[in-house]
Parts: C-alpha cells; structure tokens; sequence
C-alpha cells in the first residue's frame, strides 16, 4: 500500500469515526463542536478527490457556518436537552428508525457502487466548451454558464432561507435589529482582533471571489469569508447588526440573483436563450454577477448567522 | 540540491507531526482547561510552523511560499485569540473540567 493510499484510508476511517461519535454523541453541544471538526476533515477528502472548489464551500459553509449555526442552536436547547433526551421513544419507533437509516445507507451504497465504471461524465464536454465564456476555471463555467440555472436558483432558495427565519419575527419587532447586541471588552482581544483581521479577510475574500474565474474559488467561497468577517466585528461589538428594514440591506439581499435574472432575461432577447450571454460579453457580465452574488451571499449569511430580529431598530 | 531540501522537508514536517501529536496527547492526558490550552498552542505554534517551514523548502515559488507563511501567522492568530478567550472563560467559571 502506497503512502497516499495508506493516508486515504486512515482520513476516510478519521472522518466516519467521528460521524459515528457525532451520532452517538449525548450533549447536542459536544455533537455540534464535532460536526465542525467533521466539516473541516470533509475537505481533506474532496481535495485528494481533485475537487478543490467543492473542499473550500465545504470548508467555509459546512465547517465554517453550519457549524456556527449548530452551536448556536444547540446552546439555545441547553436548558432544555435534559427533559428531551429522558423521553426515550418506544422500542418499535427506535427499530424503525434504525432499520429505515440502514436501509436509506444501504441503498446509497449500492446506488454508488452500480454507478458504471468509468461514470457517465460531462466533465470532457465541460472543459472543451470553456473557451466559450473565457473563463479558465472549469468549475466556475459550469456553475455560472452551463447550468447557470441551478446557481440562480440556489441563490434564491439562499433567500428564502433568510425569509424562512424572518418570519419568525414576533411583530413588534418586525424591521428591528436581528440577535441581541453583542457586548465586548472595547480593549479585549477579541475586540483586537475584530480589528486587525477584516482587512486582510475582505482581501483575501474579494481575492478568492477574483481567482475564481481561472483557479478554485468563486463567489459563494469568497461571500462566506466577507459574512465571518462582518460577524466577527458584531460579535466584537465594534458594529451592531442591521435592522432588516433598511433599504440598502434589502437591495444587497436581491442585488446577486436580480442581476442574475435581468442578464437571463437579457440573454432571452440579446443571445438565444434565457441565461445565454451574448458570447463577446460573457466573462465581464459572468464577472458582473459573481461580484453582485458575492456581496449577496455575504449579507445573507451573515443574517442568517445573526439571527431573528428580537428588538426595535 | 533537491535531495537536501527533501531531506530538510522530511525533517521539518516529521517534526512538525511530533509536536501535533504531543499536543494532541497534551490535549487528552492534562487534568484542566489551562493546562489542555497550553497544550494546543504547541500544535498550532511549533507543530505548524515545522509543517510551513518543510513545505517552504518545495514551494514552487516565492508568492507560494508567502501563501504558506500567511496561513500559518492567521493561524497563530486566530488560535492565541480564541486561546486567549476560552482562559478567560475558564477562569471566570473557575471550572478545572
């Protein structure tokens, strides 16, 4: 066994370890503090798969904020976990459960495994066709030309996730600031490094947003990293959240799939089909839309993360 | 040349292994919070650092190589700061679990 293959193993072991102590795990809040470090191990694994735009959104939104969100949950049901785990349900719902997740994995094993060898691909497609928009990232010609529809409806479901939560606003609230006001020591360290770290973050973020076009990243990788930023200042206290009612948040929050749409719609009546780019134009409109996205993906996250709107503006 | 860099790599990152598993060992074997912390920083600083300093050596250029020394200073940034506030709350709760 090669050294590579040998590493191969014992990550794949590593990660299904730990999904297995996730599981069984008894405190929600231990479960979530794994499901970070599974989500940063997950990545691992996507890079010696070659997938590594895939590694860095799962990097950022599977470690990174699911886990935020997680944590903040399962510290939420702190007060109540002890009376949720006591009820234990029946035996039979127990066998049932148990027997409908084993059947659910066993069918995705299999489903894998049948999959012919090699699987069926448009990957070659993919790359051959990558001269059509000038972007050089294959990834990022899928995503944002050869199946553009799925990114703009993926943004959408992003929103509505976001509307999903806001609904959730008590009515005297609606319009208020989300989450309550984080207090920090102002000359504390975490207050320091609220400071000393956005700079470099928006950097490196618009960076990963701008190497997206021709290398891994792209604009949901380089948002993600602008909304940790923005959280960290909040939660340094150095700026408070929002409140959702403003104008200039409601119009960050549609700018990445409205500009999508009207380019589409553009394309219906420029190009020849809904969402085709006029191919002299396609990379600065592509570049257009990923930058518009980014900031989107950003704002929206970064709500999600602050969370329903509990007081006044 | 290069069989020196790879050995110096070789070193470097094996080095860089030993000090995460200590402190990964520090981290499971030590009786309180302080102790356990003092533990990870050595992975972060010492075990990091030897791991940049091996891959240093075959980064194919300067701007990799600045890549790599940048991921290991945010790294000891954000793991001094987050040190820095899991202590505080540890000795706020004066909790030695």
């Amino acid at each position: 066994m090669t050294i590579a293959s040998t590493y191969e193993v014992a990550l794949a072991m590593i990660v299904l370890g730990l999904a297995a102590w996730i599981i069984t795990a008894q405190k929600s809040f231990a479960a979530a503090g794994g499901f970070v470090a599974y989500g940063l191990l997950l990545p691992l694994v996507w890079v010696r798969l070659g997938g590594i735009d895939v590694a860095l959104a799962e990097a950022a939104i599977g470690g990174g904020l699911s886990g935020v969100l997680l944590l903040g949950a399962a510290a939420r049901l702190g007060t109540t976990e002890t009376a949720v785990v006591a009820e234990r349900p029946g035996v039979l719902v127990r066998l049932l459960a148990s027997v409908l997740s084993a059947f659910i994995a066993l069918s995705l094993a299999a489903v894998v495994l049948l999959l012919p060898d090699p699987g069926p691909t448009l990957a070659p497609a993919a790359v051959e066709n990558s001269a059509a928009t000038g972007l050089g990232n294959p990834v990022t010609n899928v995503l944002m030309a050869f199946r553009a529809m799925d990114t703009l409806l993926e943004k959408v479901v992003l929103l509505l996730a976001l509307i999903g939560i806001w609904s959730l606003v008590p009515d005297r609230f609606w319009g208020g600031r989300p989450g309550m006001r984080h207090e920090a020591d102002p000359r504390g360290v975490l207050a320091f490094l609220a400071r000393l770290l956005p700079p470099l973050g928006i950097v490196i973020g618009l960076y990963v947003l701008w190497v997206g076009a021709d290398h891994p990243g792209g604009a949901f990788q380089g948002g993600t990293i602008l909304a940790a930023m923005w959280l960290l200042v909040m939660m340094a206290g150095l700026m408070d959240a929002p409140p959702i009612s403003r104008r200039w948040l409601r119009l960050t929050l549609i700018a990445g799939p409205g500009i999508f749409l009207v380019v589409g719609l553009g394309g219906l009546w420029l190009g020849n089909a809904f969402l085709a780019y006029p191919s002299a134009y396609a990379k600065p409109l592509i570049v257009a839309i990923e930058l518009a996205m980014t900031l989107t993906v950003a704002a929206t996250l970064g709500l999600l993360m602050a969370g329903v709107p509990e007081r006044r503006a | 040349m290069s069989a020196a860099f790879n050995i110096m790599t070789i070193i470097a990152v094996s080095a860089g292994a030993f000090f995460f598993f200590a402190g990964t060992i520090g981290l499971l074997r030590f009786p309180d919070t302080l102790t356990r912390l003092h533990a990870l920083t050595k992975a972060d600083n010492l075990g990091l650092g030897f791991v940049v300093l091996g891959l240093l050596l075959q980064a194919p250029s300067i701007r990799d190589g600045l890549k790599l020394v940048a991921v290991w200073l945010l790294v000891l940034l954000a793991g001094a700061t987050v040190s820095q506030l899991i202590a505080r709350i540890a000795r706020q709760d004066g909790a030695s679990g």
